[in-house]
């Protein structure tokens, strides 16, 4: 029971990449430059084509590893989680696990019959009908007629589709069309199950229910990869956990060890300063450059931002506000943060270091704005969503499902108590595992 | 016991065709989702394999038999000497368009889903081979308006049908490969298939090419293929000419196991290029 059933050595993939140059990308042509380039790139396709090579874009050509050396074991039965920021190899990996493409290097076996779930609903097609795709679908995942057509009722009931199933795809909702596509992938049996982020598809109670399937094929002994950002769905479904950073992965550990270990990868994301462009106007009191960072963990983040003002001559002194906005520029809430006295009533850089204990906000993508102005009700400048932060940990641990911002961002800590009354009610404990 | 797949570049897979045989119902799924899909939303449907042939016959037994008075096979009519050849070319024709393109339309199943990549291609020229025996059914309407009999040749339709169907697999391969990584094919395509539609002997009889050239007339697979159907159907007025004949299956062999060949070698690299 407890043979290998995943052998990954020294995997490497390559791909190659065409830049435009920044001299092409900036030059003013004239129309006889450009007729000269247009021949000179031709020539260099029809040789392309001639010596049955590639066809890249641009004058420049990179190679990128989107996998270097990545080698990691896995016995049956185990199951693995596979994180690391978007880029970081995590499709590449499961692209070269379910056979879609080629290693350029390394070797990988494996023991049992693979299933590959990289996407819901591969294959569906809008014009045949529900039943159709069922079986479309079903055949394209690997499963027989025959099994299709034994495990039909099952799906038509986990997918609650049922009164549409002789309606074409294209008429169904997206929702009905991802719990139909889900449905049919939740009924795969293989013995070695290969999943990418197929869950954040859904209303939350479908979302539930798709991980609840998931764990459940997995305690039935198969052998999952299964990649995610949701770390809580992570953690509550995985055994171990493999961290890949832009190609590299770190070895094969422990899940709460690689996640807490790592976690500090995925507190913020890149975009997480702003400068001035050089030459770009602003008023006489204005920002130079914001830098944020963030800190503490679930639930008790904390933003530290580090703002530079310039203030000119006959610049007033401002007031200072912060903007958390969601991903779809919908504000948040506003941090007022009291500075005494009011900054740039000097003239000269000011530096400013501002904190804000955040909330209890879900994972997702925030962005902040920066405005200051003399008076609430006059701008001196502002600046719009240039930075951004992300949160990855939710902030009730131990959630095993993602978290809806349908219901709002912000979970305020809240606390129950359960007073039976002789009767012993059937009541999960709060701490209880998914 | 469990079954090891072991993935390295560039190790040609030894169980190939054993997973091309255990995925035969996705091919039969995809065929059948060609087919059910192919005429969806249309007001005719299924009318559509019938009336393309027909207009061109009519054309071309109009033009080539009427206006040019090129000469027919023996005392056969005209217009059923034009439908004869007119079948295997319709079924050349729209499986070397359908299968060179269905790599590309079944692009989000390729970078998502491993199977052996020899079904989609081969699955749409089923679609084009449906079409092929909707046909017959203009044939056999036109051999009782002429009050023609079949002869005993007809019996080797069957044999000429699977090689037109052969001989439309091999370049549709290639080409199918090819224009997954160079688009340009897309626009090659068109142009063979009209060009073809001249070269070979659709809108008049093989035997009006003088003999010394008709060997190597017989180079391009077509020619033998609607020869033999023209001897088939027409029986004894139409003769076989068979040099021609083994060089043209020599010619479709060729090229069925260069498309193949090729389809083989690029075929890991779909995902990364499609």
């Amino acid at each position: 029971m407890s043979g290998q059933a995943v052998v990954v050595e020294n995997l490497s993939k390559k791909y190659l990449v065409g830049h435009k140059s920044i001299q092409q990308a900036n030059r003013k042509d004239t129309l006889r430059d450009v007729i000269g380039r247009e021949v000179r790139d031709f020539a260099r396709k029809a040789v392309d084509v001639a010596l049955g090579r590639q066809i890249v874009q641009g004058d420049q050509v990179e190679e990128f590893w989107a996998l270097k050396n990545v080698s990691f074991e896995l016995r049956e039965g185990e199951i693995l989680g596979i994180i690391g920021r978007n880029g970081a190899g995590k499709s590449t990996l499961l692209k070269l696990l379910s056979r879609i493409t080629e290693p350029t290097e390394g070797r990988i076996e494996l023991r049992g019959r693979v299933s590959s779930l990289l996407e819901v609903g591969t294959g569906f097609h809008q014009e045949l009908t529900g039943r159709e795709n069922v079986f479309l679908n079903g055949a394209i995942l690997g499963m027989t007629q025959r099994e299709i057509r034994k495990k039909f009722d099952e799906i038509v009931a986990f997918s609650e589709v049922d009164k549409f199933l002789d309606t074409p795809v294209k008429r169904y909702s997206s929702g009905m069309y991802v719990r139909l596509a889900f449905a049919v992938a939740a009924h795969l049996e293989p013995e070695i199950l290969i999943v990418d982020e197929v869950l954040a598809v859904g209303d939350p109670e479908f979302q539930k229910k798709c991980l609840g399937k998931i764990s459940q094929v997995a305690r039935g002994g198969r052998t999952v990869l299964f990649v995610s950002h949701n770390h809580a769905a992570v953690r509550s479904l995985c055994t171990h956990a493999l961290v890949l950073r832009s190609g590299f992965a770190s070895p094969k550990q422990d899940v709460r060890a690689a996640l807490d270990e790592h976690s500090g990868d995925f507190l913020l994301k890149a975009t997480s300063s702003w400068r001035r462009p050089a030459n770009t106007g602003g008023g006489p009191v204005r920002f130079e450059a914001i830098e944020v960072r963030i800190d503490g963990a679930q639930p008790r983040l904390r933003l530290h931002c580090n703002v530079s003002i310039f203030s000119e001559p006959g610049g007033k002194p401002v007031l200072l506000a912060v903007d958390i906005l969601d991903h779809h520029s919908a504000p948040l809430m506003q941090a007022l943060p009291k500075c005494e006295p009011f900054i740039g009533g000097t003239v000269g850089p000011h530096t400013i270091e501002l904190t804000v204990d955040l909330p209890p906000l879900i994972p997702g993508l925030y962005a902040l704005d920066f405005w200051i102005g003399p008076h609430f009700t006059e701008t001196s400048d502002h600046v719009r969503q240039a930075v951004k932060f992300q949160i990855f940990d939710s902030p009730t641990p131990g959630r095993a499902f993602p978290h809806a911002p349908e219901h709002g961002y912000i979970v305020p800590s809240s606390s129950a108590r359960v007073k039976s009354h002789r009767s012993s009610l059937n009541v999960i404990p709060a701490d209880a595992k998914w | 016991m469990h079954e090891t797949i072991v993935l390295e570049p560039g190790r040609q897979e030894r169980r190939y065709w054993r997973d091309l045989w255990r995925y035969r119902e996705l091919f039969q799924v995809l065929a059948w989702r060609d087919l059910s899909v192919r005429y969806k939303q249309t007001a005719i449907g299924a009318l559509w394999a019938v009336i393309r042939p027909f207009l061109t016959m009519l054309v071309f037994t109009v033009i080539f038999g009427r206006l040019a008075r090129l000469p027919s096979d023996g005392t056969a009519p005209y217009a059923l000497m034009v439908f004869a050849g007119m079948l295997p070319w319709t079924l050349f024709a729209s499986a070397l368009t359908e299968a060179s393109n269905s790599l590309i339309n079944n692009a989000t199943l390729i970078s998502k889903i491993y199977f052996p990549r020899l079904i989609v291609p081969i699955a749409t020229v089923v679609v084009s081979f449906v079409d092929f025996l909707i046909g017959f059914i203009i044939l056999v309407l036109l051999m009782i308006w002429y009050g023609f009999l079949p002869a005993w040749q007809m019996l080797f339709l069957p044999f000429f049908a699977l090689l037109a169907f052969v001989a439309s697999i091999g370049p549709s391969l290639s080409i199918a490969a090819l224009n997954v990584k160079y688009r340009d094919f897309r626009y090659i395509i068109p142009f063979i298939v009209q060009f073809g539609l001249y070269v070979s002997p659709v809108g008049f009889s093989s035997n009006i090419v003088p003999v010394q050239w008709r060997l190597l007339y017989s180079l391009n697979p077509m020619v033998g293929v609607i020869d033999g159907f023209r001897w088939c159907i027409l029986g004894k007025q139409s003769g076989l000419y068979l040099p021609g004949l083994a060089l043209g299956l020599a010619v479709t062999v060729f090229l069925l196991w260069l498309g193949v060949f090729q389809f083989r070698k690029t075929e890991k690299t779909f995902a990364d290029l499609i």
